[in-house]
């Protein structure tokens, strides 16, 4: 348990130390708030839809989650590269234990980050159904985060170079958000886009969120906690054998 | 302590170890001599769990480190031959870190930690970032770190590149004295003949990942006739220069190294 604490730390510290790069981390999502949310607010209203800015909220969470979670797993490449990676493969401690250390730090980092871009839209004038649903909102920003946490560490697992990683960004990264619903409703789609976003486990996470929050359901809670709870386990069993195969 | 009979690593068609066999004796300082891409840091690397051999046994202190790979972890330490410490934490929270890893106990961890860093002079540092240390006092941290859980067995994969003669004076004198007064066997590769003349009590040349020769630095230089070891060396393996290919590790580090400033 001493090592899941210690690298759930590390991450922590981490995060926490490189103040600039919270300031960056949150400016994409402030970008697509503001950009997005005001921009096309107009025509989603003229569209009958309501206030643009409350719809796409949840979305812009479930973004800041998403690539704050996956990038930490994908920082193992760093871990590789800077050799920190090798210190924790040859310690006395089962490899499932530096995983999960390593995956719950990067999940409470994505959860903090998460939380932090929740208060920059409280303050730009987005106001859930109800208070009581912003905790409630934290079920589904916890599920988001250890999904793709796991994710991000299957994945830094086997890339082991920089093209490796901006081939996961451009075509795995981007796609899970653009096709998520993040930034649109997921009715009268075409059928094929629709059913690609039935694929995307980040749909799941934002229809959470947007139904907690604002009570916009496109699934259900059942169906979305559990496809989120089947996927974490999923990933989270990929994630450790992967990881437990390491060589160097 | 360290029994290894007929090893050999392949990677698709290269071998790059080719059935070796040797033994280390408790408490010997043993060194490893080879061209680049002799094979030495493959044979650390097996020793050490982080790679899987193709064939051959492995036992130290009897244990085999890929069934019993926790205990084997357990009892040695390593010092890579390229840095592995956290540079975004301190000098205390690396050592804080190895500590826990290694189950040991919090007080100990607390003593041992004070105690190391200091015989490294590295105690007035401790609350400074690893990324603020030079070459040299990366090293010998690294060492503090390798030493924290008593190790029975010490690797040391080219400790000393790149570092300057100072540095390297001293961080044989401490290797030797660990040796002296613990009896921690030490498992080191050097490029560096005088070093290991210095140090080990025996050697062994490698190259095309087999033992060309091995025995004491006096052995060796009588088996070839040559009156330094550096000549000994030239004589088994052969002034032919080796180019290792670099992989992606290598170029990554190349935009990582960029990247820092």
């Amino acid at each position: 348990m001493g090592a899941i604490y210690i690298l759930w730390l590390r991450e922590l510290k981490r995060y926490v130390r490189s103040r600039v790069q919270i300031i960056v981390s949150l400016g994409q999502p402030v970008l697509y708030l503001v950009g997005l949310g005001f921009g096309l607010g107009p025509v989603f209203q003229q569209a009958g839809k309501g206030s643009y800015l409350q719809f796409m909220v949840p979305g812009v969470i479930g973004m800041t989650v998403l690539f704050s979670s996956v990038f930490s797993g994908i920082a193992m490449l760093w871990d590789r590269q800077f050799g920190f990676l090798k210190e924790t493969l040859v310690a006395p401690v089962p490899r499932i234990q530096i995983m999960l250390g390593r995956t719950l730090g990067g999940a409470t980092v994505a959860i903090i980050q998460g939380t932090l871009i929740l208060i920059v839209c409280l303050v730009a004038g987005f106001r859930p159904q109800h208070w009581l649903a912003v905790p409630a909102a934290f079920i589904f920003v916890f599920m988001i985060a250890i999904v793709f946490a796991a994710l991000g560490t299957t994945i830094g697992s086997i890339i082991k170079d920089m093209q490796g990683f901006q081939l996961i960004m451009n075509f795995l990264v981007m796609p899970i958000f653009f096709l998520s619903g993040a930034l649109y409703p997921l009715t009268h789609l075409p059928r094929l886009l629709s059913f690609v976003t039935r694929l995307d486990p980040l749909s799941y996470g934002v229809d959470g969120l947007r139904g907690v929050l604002i009570g916009a359901w496109h699934f259900s809670f059942a169906i979305d906690l559990g496809v989120l709870g089947l996927l974490a386990a999923v990933f989270l069993g990929t994630g450790a054998w992967m990881f437990s195969r390491i060589q160097l | 302590m360290i029994q290894v009979d007929n090893l050999t690593k392949k990677f698709d068609a290269f071998t790059a170890v080719n059935n070796i066999s040797f033994e280390v004796a408790k408490g010997e300082i043993f060194a490893f001599l080879g061209p680049n891409g002799a094979g030495k840091t493959t044979i650390i690397k097996m020793l050490t769990t982080l790679l899987r051999p193709t064939s051959g046994s492995i036992r130290m202190d009897g244990l085999d480190p890929m069934h019993k790979q926790k205990e084997a972890r357990q009892c040695f330490g390593i010092v890579f031959q390229d840095p592995s410490l956290d540079q975004e934490q301190t000098a205390l929270e690396n050592m804080e870190l190895h500590g826990i890893l290694y189950h040991v106990p919090r007080k100990l961890r607390i003593e041992r930690s004070e105690r190391l860093l200091k015989l490294f002079e590295l105690w007035d540092r401790r609350n400074d970032y690893v990324k603020q240390f030079s070459g040299g006092m990366k090293r010998r941290l690294e060492i503090a770190r390798g030493l924290l859980h008593t190790p029975k067995i010490l690797f040391l994969d080219e400790p000393t590149l790149g570092l300057d003669p100072q540095s390297r004076n001293q961080l044989w004198t401490h290797v030797k004295h660990l040796n002296e007064t613990e009896h921690t066997t030490v498992f080191l590769t050097t490029h560096y003949m005088d070093e290991a003349d210095r140090v080990a009590h025996r050697i062994a040349i490698i190259d095309h990942g087999q033992i060309v020769a091995q025995g004491t630095s006096a052995e060796l230089k009588e088996q070839t006739k040559t009156d330094s070891l550096e000549g000994a060396y030239l004589a088994v393996t052969g002034t032919s220069i080796r180019d290792e290919s670099a992989n992606a590790a290598d170029a990554m580090r190349q935009v990582a190294q960029m990247w820092r400033r």
